[in-house]
C-alpha cells in the first residue's frame, strides 16, 4: 500500500515535470522568432549570428531536456 | 526456465532481459562505456589528425590553387581577347572610313567627268543646231529664189499663153512684189 | 519500486519498455560486464570508426580536383568544422581544430547510426558523454592556466561591471563555469535518450488497432525531428566546446 502511495507520486511528479519542457519549447521559439524577425530587418548581418543563435537554442532547450530527465528520473529511477 | 525468470542476470536487468530503472545510470556498466569510449576517441582522433585531414586539407589547397591558376589564365585570356577587340575595331573604323572617302573622291571624279562630258555634248549640240540652222535659212533662200524664177517664168508663159506680150522685167518686178507681199 | 512489482505483470496485455533499447549486453554469450568485455556498445562505436573510415578516408581516396559524393561530403564536414572553430573561436584556435573534429565525427556518426532500426544509440549514454564534455571541460582549464596563467581568473572577475557587483558575479560565473560540463553532457545524451524513448513510446501504441496509423504517422514525424536533432545536437556540442576554447584562449570580457 505504501508502496503503491510511492509510485503514484512519482508517476504524478513526472507528469507535472513535463510542463518544464512546454517552457523549453516556449524559450526556443522566443530565440529563434527573435532571431528571424531581426534577420528579416537586417538579412546581411543575419548569416553572422546563426552561429548564436544555435547556442541560444542549446541553452533554452537544455533545461527542457534536464524537466524530462527529471521525468524519466521518477518514472525508472526512484 | 521457470527457474531462471525468477533470476536476475545482473543489478540492473531483470529476469526478462528488461532493465530495471534507467539504464543510463546502471553503475555495472559504466566502465564499459568509457572504456570503448576512449578506445574510439583515440582511434578517430588518430585516423583524422594523421590521415584524413592532412589529405583533404590537401585536396582543398589543390583547389584553391588550381581555380586562382585557371582565374589568372582567364583574366589573361581576357584581355588578349579584348585587345583583339581593339585592333579589330580599329582595324574596322580605318577600313569603313577610307572606304567612305574613296567613295566620295569617286563620286566626285565621276561627276566631274560626268560634267565635261555634258558640256562638251552641248557644245557639240549647239554646234551642230547651228549649223542646221544655217543650212536650214540657205535651203529656205535657195527655195525661195527657185520659187520666185519659177514665178516669174510661170507667169510669163501665163502671159504668153494669153496673147499678150510682156517684157520680163515687169514681170519679174510684179513676181517679186506678189511674192514679198 | 521497479523491481518487485513488474515481473509478474510482464507476460500480460500491453507492455513496453522503452529503456530496454540503452541495455548494454555482451556481444558473445553472457555474464558480468567487465571494463573490457566486447559489448554492443564496442560494435556500435567499431561501426562509427567504420563509417568514418568510409566518408573520410576511402572517400577521399581518390584526392579528386572534382569531388564525388564521399568526398564532396568528407570536405563539407571539414570545412563546417573547420569555419566553425575560426568563425567562433577565433584563428589562434586552429591547432585545437582535430580535437573538436573527433569530437564532432562521432557525436554525428553515432546520433545517426542510433537512428537505424534495432540499433545501440552510444551517445545516449550519461557515461559516453560524460567523459567528453568533462574532457573538454578538463582540456579547456587546463589550456586556460597555460596560456593565460593567473590571468585566467578574469574570466571570473569581470572588470567592466561595478566593483560593487564584482564578486557576486564572480561566484556567479564560478558556478557557471563548473555547471558547464553538466548541461553540456546532459543536454546531448538527454536529447537522444529522449527522442528514442518517444519513439518507442509510439512503437508500443501501434499494438493497439485503432490508434495505429497515427502512431505510424507520430512515429514517422519524430524519427524526421530526430535526424535533426541528431545532427544539432552534434553541432551544439561542438559549437559549445568552441565557445569554451574561445573563453580559455581569450578570458577577457
Amino acid at each position: 500500500m505504501e508502496g503503491d502511495i510511492v509510485q503514484m507520486g512519482a508517476y504524478v511528479g513526472a507528469g507535472l515535470a513535463c510542463t518544464g519542457m512546454g517552457g523549453a519549447a516556449i524559450g526556443v521559439g522566443h530565440v529563434v522568432g527573435n532571431y528571424i524577425s531581426g534577420a528579416l530587418r537586417n538579412p546581411s548581418a543575419a548569416a553572422g549570428q546563426t552561429a548564436t543563435m544555435f547556442i541560444g537554442i542549446a541553452f533554452a532547450e537544455a533545461l527542457g531536456i534536464f524537466s524530462f530527465l527529471v521525468a524519466l528520473l521518477l518514472m525508472f529511477a526512484v | 526456465m521457470a527457474a531462471s525468470t525468477e533470476q536476475v542476470v545482473s543489478k540492473c536487468i531483470d529476469g526478462y532481459g528488461s532493465a530495471i530503472g534507467m539504464p543510463q545510470l546502471c553503475g555495472d556498466w559504466m566502465a564499459n562505456q568509457v572504456f570503448w569510449l576512449v578506445v574510439t576517441l583515440i582511434v578517430i582522433f588518430l585516423i583524422l589528425s594523421r590521415v584524413a585531414l592532412p589529405r583533404i586539407a590537401e585536396v582543398l589547397a589543390d583547389r584553391q590553387s588550381t581555380i586562382t591558376n585557371y582565374l589568372a589564365a582567364s583574366e589573361e585570356l581576357k584581355s588578349k581577347a579584348e585587345e583583339a577587340e581593339r585592333h579589330y575595331t580599329k582595324a574596322l573604323n580605318d577600313a569603313r572610313s577610307e572606304a567612305s572617302r574613296l567613295l566620295d573622291a569617286s563620286k566626285a571624279e565621276m561627276k566631274k567627268e560626268l560634267q565635261s562630258a555634258i558640256s562638251k555634248a552641248d557644245a557639240e549640240i549647239s554646234v551642230k543646231v547651228n549649223e542646221s540652222e544655217a543650212s536650214i535659212a540657205e535651203i529656205r533662200k535657195n527655195a525661195l529664189s527657185s520659187v520666185e524664177k519659177v514665178a516669174k517664168d510661170t507667169a510669163k508663159e501665163i502671159v504668153l499663153a494669153l496673147g499678150a506680150k510682156a517684157d520680163a522685167k515687169t514681170i519679174s518686178t510684179a513676181v517679186s512684189s506678189k511674192i514679198k507681199g | 519500486m521497479a523491481d518487485t512489482a513488474q515481473p509478474s505483470e510482464k507476460s500480460d496485455g500491453l507492455v513496453f519498455h522503452p529503456m530496454d533499447q540503452f541495455i548494454v549486453e555482451p556481444l558473445f554469450g553472457s555474464g558480468p560486464i567487465h571494463w573490457y568485455t566486447v559489448t554492443n556498445v564496442t560494435l556500435w562505436m567499431g561501426l562509427s570508426v567504420v563509417a568514418l573510415v568510409l566518408l573520410m578516408l576511402v572517400g577521399t581516396s581518390k584526392r579528386a580536383l572534382v569531388p564525388g559524393r564521399a568526398q564532396s561530403v568528407g570536405e563539407l564536414a571539414y570545412g563546417f568544422v573547420h569555419k566553425m572553430v575560426e568563425d567562433v573561436a577565433g584563428r589562434d584556435a586552429v591547432p585545437y581544430f582535430p580535437y573538436i573534429m573527433t569530437l564532432f565525427m562521432f557525436i554525428v556518426l553515432s546520433n545517426f547510426l542510433g537512428l537505424l532500426p534495432m540499433s545501440f544509440t552510444t551517445t545516449s549514454h550519461i557515461a559516453v558523454t560524460a567523459v567528453m564534455a568533462i574532457g573538454v571541460f578538463l582540456a579547456v582549464t587546463v589550456i586556460g592556466f597555460v596560456k593565460n596563467g593567473v590571468g585566467f581568473f578574469s574570466l571570473f572577475w569581470i572588470s567592466s561591471a561595478p566593483l560593487a557587483l564584482r564578486p557576486a558575479l564572480a561566484l556567479i560565473e564560478i558556478i557557471s563555469y563548473f555547471v558547464r560540463p553538466v548541461s553540456h553532457s546532459i543536454r546531448l545524451a538527454g536529447n537522444m535518450m529522449a527522442g528514442h524513448a518517444v519513439i518507442k513510446v509510439f512503437a508500443a501504441f501501434a499494438g493497439v488497432a485503432l490508434i495505429s496509423p497515427l502512431s505510424v504517422v507520430a512515429i514517422t514525424a519524430m524519427y524526421a525531428l530526430e535526424i535533426l536533432v541528431s545532427f544539432i545536437q552534434a553541432y551544439v556540442f561542438a559549437i559549445l566546446t568552441c565557445v569554451y576554447l574561445k573563453d580559455a584562449l581569450h578570458p577577457h570580457h
